[in-house]
C-alpha cells in the first residue's frame, strides 16, 4: 500500500504535465477571447472533480448514518476539505476569466453561481465539523451532509430558472465543442480526479493518525487517573 | 506558452491553493510524527 | 403510551401557553419587527415603482431575521429543565417533538410577518399588481421552509461552541434556493408575473426536507 503512493505520485504528476502540455499547446485558440479561454482547462475540471468529491461525502455519510464505521467518518471528512479546496479554486478561476472577457469580476452564471452556494454549503459543514462537541460531530456532520446534498438539485433548478429569466453572460461558453478541446478537457480532468485521490489519500492518513494520537492520550490519562 | 496574464494568473492561483492545502497537511503530519516519537519514549 | 399526534399537540399547546403567559418573548418579537422594518426604510428609499422591484427581497431578509431570532431561542427552555433528556429517555417518539417544535416556531414566525407585513406596505407605498392570495401561500411556504430547517438546525447547534452563530451559518446556505424562490414569487407576484414555477419549487423543497428532517431528528437527538 505505502510502495502504491508514490508510483501514483508520479503518474499524477505525468498527467497533469501532460494536460497543461494539451491546455496551453495542443488546444486550438478560441477565436472570440482568445488565449484566456485555456483557462477553462482548469476551471472546468476542477468544477467536475468537486463534484464528484462532494458526491463521494454524500455517500460516506450515508453509509456512515447506517452503520457507522469511523472509517465512512474519516471519508466524509476528507472529500468534503478537497472538495472545499477544489470549489475555491473554481470560484478563483472564474472571475479570472471573467475580468477580461466580460469586464466584470463576477457574473452571476449557472456554473459559479451553483459552485458558490456549493462552497457556502460544505463550509458549513466544516464549520459544524469544529464547533459541535467531538462526541457527537460525526452523526451531526453526516445529517448534515445528507441534507446538503439533497439540497444540490434545488440549488442547480433554481438556478437556472433564474438565469433563463435574467440572462447573464456566460463564463464558459455554450454549443458544441471542438473535439481537440474536448480532449485537452477530459486529460485536465482525469490529471485532477487523480490528484484529488491523492490528496484524499494523504489526508485521510493524517486524520487517522490525529485520531490514533488522541485515542492514546485519552487512554493514558484515563490509566492515569485510576 | 501564450503571455496573457490573466491565463497565467488563473493557473498560478489553481497551483498556489493546492500547494498551500498540501503545506498544511504535511505541517501537521510531520508535527503529529514528532508527537508519536515523544509519546513512544 | 399516547399516541404521536396528541403528543405533538399537547408540547404544542405548552409551547403556545408558556409563550402567551410570559409575554416577553412577545413584546421583544414585536419592537424587533418594528425596528427592522423602520432600518430597512431608512437604508433603501426607493419610489413606488422601484420598491415593487426590490421589496420581495428586502421583506423577506426581513423575516429571515426575524426567524433566526426566534429559532435561536426555540430549545433554550428544553435546555435549561433538562427537559431533552427526559425526552430521549421516554417512549414518546422524537417525532412528536420536532412536530411540536416546528409547529410552535411556524405560528410564531407568522405572527411576526403578520405583524411587519402592514408596516412595509405602509413605508414601501406597495401594492401588489397580482393576485394577493398567492403571496399569502408563499409566505406559508417560505416560512415553513425556514422554520423546518430552523428548528432541526437548532436541535443541532445545541452543544456546539458558538451556538447562535451556529444556526444561520448552517441554516442559510441550505436555504439559498428556497430563499430565491421565495423572493422570485414575491417580486413575481407584485408585478403580475407567473410565479407558478417558484411556487412549485418551494412546494417540493418543503416536502424534502420536511420528510428528511422527521426522519433524521431522532438521529440528532440522540447523538452522542
Amino acid at each position: 500500500m505505502k510502495r502504491l503512493f508514490p508510483i501514483l505520485v508520479v503518474l499524477t504528476g505525468i498527467l497533469l504535465s501532460y494536460g497543461l502540455y494539451q491546455a496551453l499547446v495542443v488546444a486550438p485558440t478560441e477565436q472570440t477571447m482568445g488565449n484566456v479561454q485555456r483557462i477553462f482547462y482548469y476551471h472546468v475540471p476542477s468544477a467536475w472533480t468537486a463534484f464528484i468529491l462532494f458526491f463521494v461525502n454524500f455517500g460516506a455519510s450515508v453509509a456512515y448514518l447506517i452503520k457507522r464505521r469511523p472509517t465512512a467518518d474519516i471519508i466524509a471528512l476528507v472529500t468534503a476539505e478537497v472538495g472545499v479546496v477544489f470549489c475555491t479554486v473554481v470560484l478563483i478561476t472564474g472571475p479570472i476569466w471573467a475580468r477580461p472577457v466580460w469586464g466584470i469580476w463576477w457574473t452571476w452564471d449557472m456554473r459559479l453561481t451553483s459552485t458558490l452556494v456549493l462552497w457556502l454549503i460544505y463550509m458549513s459543514y466544516l464549520f459544524l465539523r469544529r464547533f459541535s462537541s467531538s462526541g457527537e460531530t460525526p452523526v451531526l456532520a453526516a445529517a448534515l451532509a445528507v441534507l446538503g446534498a439533497l439540497c444540490v438539485p434545488f440549488v442547480y433548478f433554481s438556478i437556472w430558472f433564474f438565469r433563463t429569466q435574467h440572462p447573464q453572460p456566460v463564463v464558459g461558453g455554450g454549443g458544441s465543442i471542438d473535439p481537440r478541446m474536448l480532449h485537452a478537457l477530459l486529460i485536465n480532468w482525469l490529471a485532477f480526479s487523480c490528484f484529488a485521490f491523492l490528496v484524499c489519500w494523504s489526508r485521510y492518513r493524517l486524520e487517522k493518525l490525529q485520531r490514533d494520537v488522541d485515542h492514546a492520550h485519552a487512554t493514558a490519562s484515563l490509566l492515569e487517573t485510576r | 506558452m501564450r503571455a496573457n496574464p490573466y491565463l497565467f494568473a488563473a493557473y498560478a492561483a489553481t497551483w498556489i491553493i493546492h500547494i498551500t492545502y498540501l503545506a498544511t497537511i504535511a505541517r501537521r503530519y510531520s508535527r503529529l510524527a514528532r508527537e508519536v516519537r515523544e509519546l513512544q519514549k | 403510551m399516547s399516541a404521536p399526534p396528541s403528543i405533538a399537540r399537547v408540547t404544542l399547546l405548552k409551547d403556545l401557553r408558556l409563550e402567551w403567559r410570559s409575554k416577553d418573548a412577545i413584546n421583544s418579537m414585536l419592537f424587533f419587527s418594528l425596528l427592522v422594518v423602520v432600518v430597512f426604510s431608512f437604508s433603501f428609499d426607493p419610489t413606488a415603482e422601484e420598491s415593487r422591484q426590490i421589496a420581495g427581497g428586502l421583506i423577506w431578509v426581513a423575516f429571515l431575521f426575524a426567524a433566526v431570532v426566534a429559532l435561536n431561542q426555540t430549545w433554550a427552555r428544553e435546555m435549561r429543565n433538562q427537559v431533552l433528556d427526559a425526552y430521549r429517555v421516554s417512549p414518546a417518539p422524537a417525532n412528536s417533538l420536532f412536530t411540536a417544535k416546528v409547529l410552535g416556531n411556524f405560528i410564531f414566525v407568522m405572527v411576526l410577518e403578520a405583524l411587519m407585513t402592514p408596516l412595509f406596505i405602509a413605508f414601501y407605498r406597495l401594492r401588489s399588481l397580482g393576485p394577493a392570495w398567492q403571496l399569502a401561500l408563499v409566505a406559508l411556504l417560505g416560512t415553513w421552509s425556514l422554520v423546518v430547517n430552523g428548528t432541526f438546525f437548532a436541535a443541532m447547534s445545541l452543544r456546539t461552541r458558538s451556538r447562535e452563530i451556529m444556526l444561520p451559518l448552517l441554516l442559510f446556505p441550505i436555504s439559498i434556493p428556497a430563499i430565491l424562490a421565495m423572493v422570485q414569487a414575491t417580486t413575481a407576484i407584485l408585478d403580475s408575473d407567473p410565479a407558478r414555477f417558484w411556487i412549485v419549487l418551494l412546494a417540493t423543497y418543503d416536502l424534502v426536507f420536511t420528510t428528511v428532517c422527521l426522519l433524521l431528528f431522532e438521529t440528532v437527538l440522540n447523538a452522542e
